[in-house]
């Protein structure tokens, strides 16, 4: 039965605000999608990842004394975390909202 | 000060400068800390005054101080979903203390804090810390199960799991390094055109008409800094509740 005043409509909200029932799935309220922010996000990511993977080579080699095989290694995995962060900013894990 | 012997020095408005005297020089107070102190006070005093009347109908103060609860809150709601009220203080307090950063270093004779990477690292390891040993106290050894994906072929752990670890590790360079690049590049663009302003005015007769250009530019790009203000902050915010919620849901 529907009342007049939109009563279930509210109530409906009002649960679903105090989490009560489940959420309904929206959509993208995420990120700013304009080119330049896509860009300059997808330029940190892969540079970020990269200064991290040669952080923790070159920090091993500091340590093991291996320089630079452990440096080259880790450029490298930095490099695919890299296209890793750029790839899950496009296609995110699945179940996760953007 | 800019254009003293007729060059650019964009960079010396990012100098710390100890303030309150000898005081201040020896257990190293410079302006950033001071400028840290007066957004926290005035976050404060915009809470503070903003919930002091509780109006049905709410005044300007009030309505302004709603207005950023509940911009928060729907973010942090909607991205991480009804487990994450317990969050909120922890974004509210990183995007007003952002947010109030970014827009402060926009006032003449300002120093924008949000414009060191020590700074911005800083909170940015703290959302690192949080949402890691929120997932570890969530879901215990299961965390680790976040570094190798499920059905992926298991000879394929040497390479997955240093990636993963690696990408997981850049996450607090890339949200630090995304809100100090953006501070520091607005800062010195307005800078480098305030110089020019200067420097044309100077040339005589025509220099005064020429300064027209760069400052009509300056003006723009102030505009154009309070949007990335608070964009900055808003996608500090939104990043911090994405993390959250992969360390709650765990995918």
């Amino acid at each position: 039965m529907e009342h007049r005043d939109g009563f279930d409509d509210r109530l409906r909200k009002a649960r679903t605000r105090q989490g009560l029932d489940p959420e309904p799935v929206k959509g993208t309220g995420g990120l700013p999608t304009g080119p330049w922010g896509i860009g300059f996000r997808a330029g940190v990511e892969v540079v970020s990842a990269l200064v991290v993977g040669a952080a923790i080579g070159f920090g091993l080699d500091r340590w093991l004394g291996t320089f630079p095989w452990l440096f080259l290694v880790f450029f490298v995995v930095g490099g695919a975390a890299g296209v890793l962060n750029i790839y899950r900013l496009f296609n995110p894990r699945p179940g996760a909202r953007p | 000060m800019a254009a003293e012997g007729k060059t650019i020095d964009a960079l010396s408005q990012f100098e710390l400068i100890p303030v309150l005297g000898p005081v201040g020089r020896a257990v190293g107070f410079s302006q950033s800390n001071a400028h840290m102190l007066l957004a926290v006070g005035l976050v404060s005093l915009l809470m503070l005054a903003g919930i002091r009347k509780r109006a049905l109908v709410p005044g300007r103060l009030q309505a302004a101080s709603e207005m950023f609860y509940e911009f928060i809150e729907n973010l942090v709601t909607g991205q991480v979903g009804h487990e994450g009220k317990k969050y909120f203080p922890f974004v509210f307090a990183l995007f007003m203390f952002v947010l109030f950063g970014n827009l402060i270093g926009l006032l003449p004779y300002a120093f924008t804090y949000t414009s060191h990477i020590a700074v911005t690292l800083g909170l940015a390891a703290t959302v690192f810390f949080v949402t890691t040993i929120v997932a570890l106290a969530l879901h215990g050894k299961k965390f680790f199960g976040y570094f190798f994906p499920e059905g992926a072929p298991l000879w394929l752990a040497p390479i997955i799991v240093p990636v993963e670890l690696v990408s997981y590790l850049s996450r607090p360079i890339s949200l630090s390094v995304r809100l100090f690049a953006n501070m520091v590049a607005g800062h010195v663009l307005l800078k480098v055109f305030a110089t020019f302003v200067v420097l044309l005015g100077g040339l005589g007769m025509i220099g005064p008409v020429a300064a027209l250009l760069p400052l009509s530019v300056n003006v723009l790009l102030v505009g154009f800094e309070i949007l990335v203000a608070f964009l900055q902050a808003y996608v500090f915010a939104i990043l911090t509740c994405i993390y959250l919620h992969d360390a709650v849901h765990l995918h």
